[in-house]
């Protein structure tokens, strides 16, 4: 059976324990040691919004294994352009390549594409939906520089409309994660998600204050905090501010402690962190590409 | 059949089909949308709306003759009218009595209010939902949009 990667919801804690488990296999290969695993074997990103780091790191994956990579090249000009329906381009697509990426602005896009796709397809973000690679990296973060066992973690940031950390808290109520969810109060993560992560069996709690919980937890799991979701920019700088990580923040901070940023950031988090036994954001975005691999050799059964 | 039944008939008993009973009041017309009856099909319809009823106070009934409606077509109405009962009937005895239940799917029959979803484009999609039962909860395949409230609104 075609094995897609749509959402979270459709793994097991099992199935994400062998994923992880994979990707440590392959952590060697993404560090450069070479492989042909997937050699002779075609994968299409089909980007149809901007998003350099997920494009590349599968395209880094990809390449690392032995594979080819094939694009839209840009919309613009692209068969898209001219109106073609996803549905359409994909079952073409389906026909050149053994796998799909696909990142689409519309909510639901790549539950659609695995529909119509005979290639399993890999979801890279559809809209304000799932991202679940991005939640599969961010486990596997967790996994190789904290522990889930016992593990306190704080979801920073944009709750509200932030696409990663709603598929991240519903992966870590598997993992009986303690969550503490740390937002503005117009941010904060709705009604109906806290629903479902509670009907799993969650614990969670919610503040609006970061100063409040920095010393009790073991991950601090930070998210931009768009501009555009504040009408006043003074309310936006002044809000900002409150959430900043800096190194006094950090002051505070458990031993163990890491920062975890799905980036980009902005300022978010306070450069000088960069150099703190703390920061992780930068292994965190390497560690997508083990992950990747392990995904892209699963989807195209090579592994 | 019951004599204080005959007095009270508003609607002549048919030989063949399907009686819908104890809808809710005011959903009559829904309910024929759902089972995608309308003014062009062929069949004979009746509808009685806002009739005295014992359990509900008012209840809307629909009967449809000649068509004995499946058991999955009929379920999808319990979303608009819980307590309804399913009667077949042939020659003017009832074959076949059941409550309605909600199906674990329904594909086709709601509109995701998500205006961002997948479904709502011009794409070649059917909308698709699983249903939560207690409380009627419907979880969108697509892009997990889940609708709670209203559900008659979101009929297609």
């Amino acid at each position: 059976m075609l094995r897609h990667i749509i959402s979270m919801r459709d793994f097991s804690r099992d199935e994400i324990d062998i994923i992880l488990a994979k990707a440590k296999e392959f952590e060697p290969i993404a560090r450069g040691k070479e492989s042909n695993l997937l050699s002779g074997k075609i994968l299409a990103t089909l980007f149809y919004e901007p998003s350099t780091r997920t494009r590349l790191s599968f395209e880094t994956a990809m390449k690392r294994l032995g594979g080819k990579v094939i694009d839209l090249g840009s919309i613009e000009s692209s068969s898209v352009a001219k109106g073609e329906s996803l549905a359409d381009t994909i079952r073409v697509i389906g026909n050149y390549a053994d796998a799909i990426v696909l990142r689409h602005p519309r909510e639901g896009a790549a539950r659609m594409a695995a529909d119509y796709s005979n290639v399993p397809v890999i979801n890279a973000g559809d809209g304000a939906g799932h991202h679940p690679t991005q939640t599969l990296l961010d486990l596997y973060t967790i996994m190789r520089e904290s522990s889930f066992s016992g593990l306190r973690i704080a979801l920073v940031g944009d709750l509200k409309y932030g696409r990663t950390v709603h598929s991240l808290a519903y992966a870590l109520s598997m993992y009986h994660a303690d969550m503490t969810l740390v937002s503005p109060r117009q941010l904060q993560m709705p009604e109906v998600i806290k629903k479902d992560l509670k009907k799993q069996g969650a614990s969670i709690r919610e503040t609006t204050s970061i100063e409040e919980v920095v010393s009790d937890v073991d991950v601090l799991y930070v998210t931009r905090i768009q501009k555009e979701r504040f009408p006043d920019p003074a309310e936006y700088q002044k809000m900002a501010g409150s959430y900043r990580i800096t190194g006094e923040l950090l002051e505070k901070a458990r031993d163990n402690l890491i920062i975890m940023h799905p980036l980009p950031r902005v300022d978010e988090i306070d450069p000088a962190v960069d150099r703190t036994k703390y920061a992780r954001y930068f292994q965190q975005s390497f560690y997508g590409v083990p992950v990747r691999m392990a995904l892209l050799a699963m989807a195209m059964e090579a592994a | 059949m019951k004599e204080s039944d005959k007095k009270g008939m508003r609607v002549r008993p048919i030989k063949h089909g399907t009686v819908i009973d104890h809808i809710t009041a005011g959903q009559a017309l829904n309910v024929l949308r759902i089972l995608g009856i309308s003014g062009t099909s062929t069949a004979v319809v009746s509808v009685a709306m806002n009739v005295p009823s014992g359990v509900l106070g008012l209840k809307d009934i629909v009967k449809v003759e000649d068509r004995e409606l499946k058991e999955e077509e009929v379920d999808r109405i319990s979303l608009i009218a819980p307590n309804a009962t399913i009667n077949i009937i042939r020659n003017f005895e009832v074959i076949g009595k059941h409550k309605v239940d909600l199906p674990e799917r329904l594909e086709g029959v709601v509109k995701c209010d998500n205006p961002n979803c997948i479904s709502n484009t011009n794409e070649p999609v059917i909308s698709k939902f699983a249903v939560n039962k207690k409380p009627v909860e419907l979880r969108c395949i697509y892009c997990d949009h889940v609708i709670s409230e209203g559900i008659a609104e979101h009929l297609i």
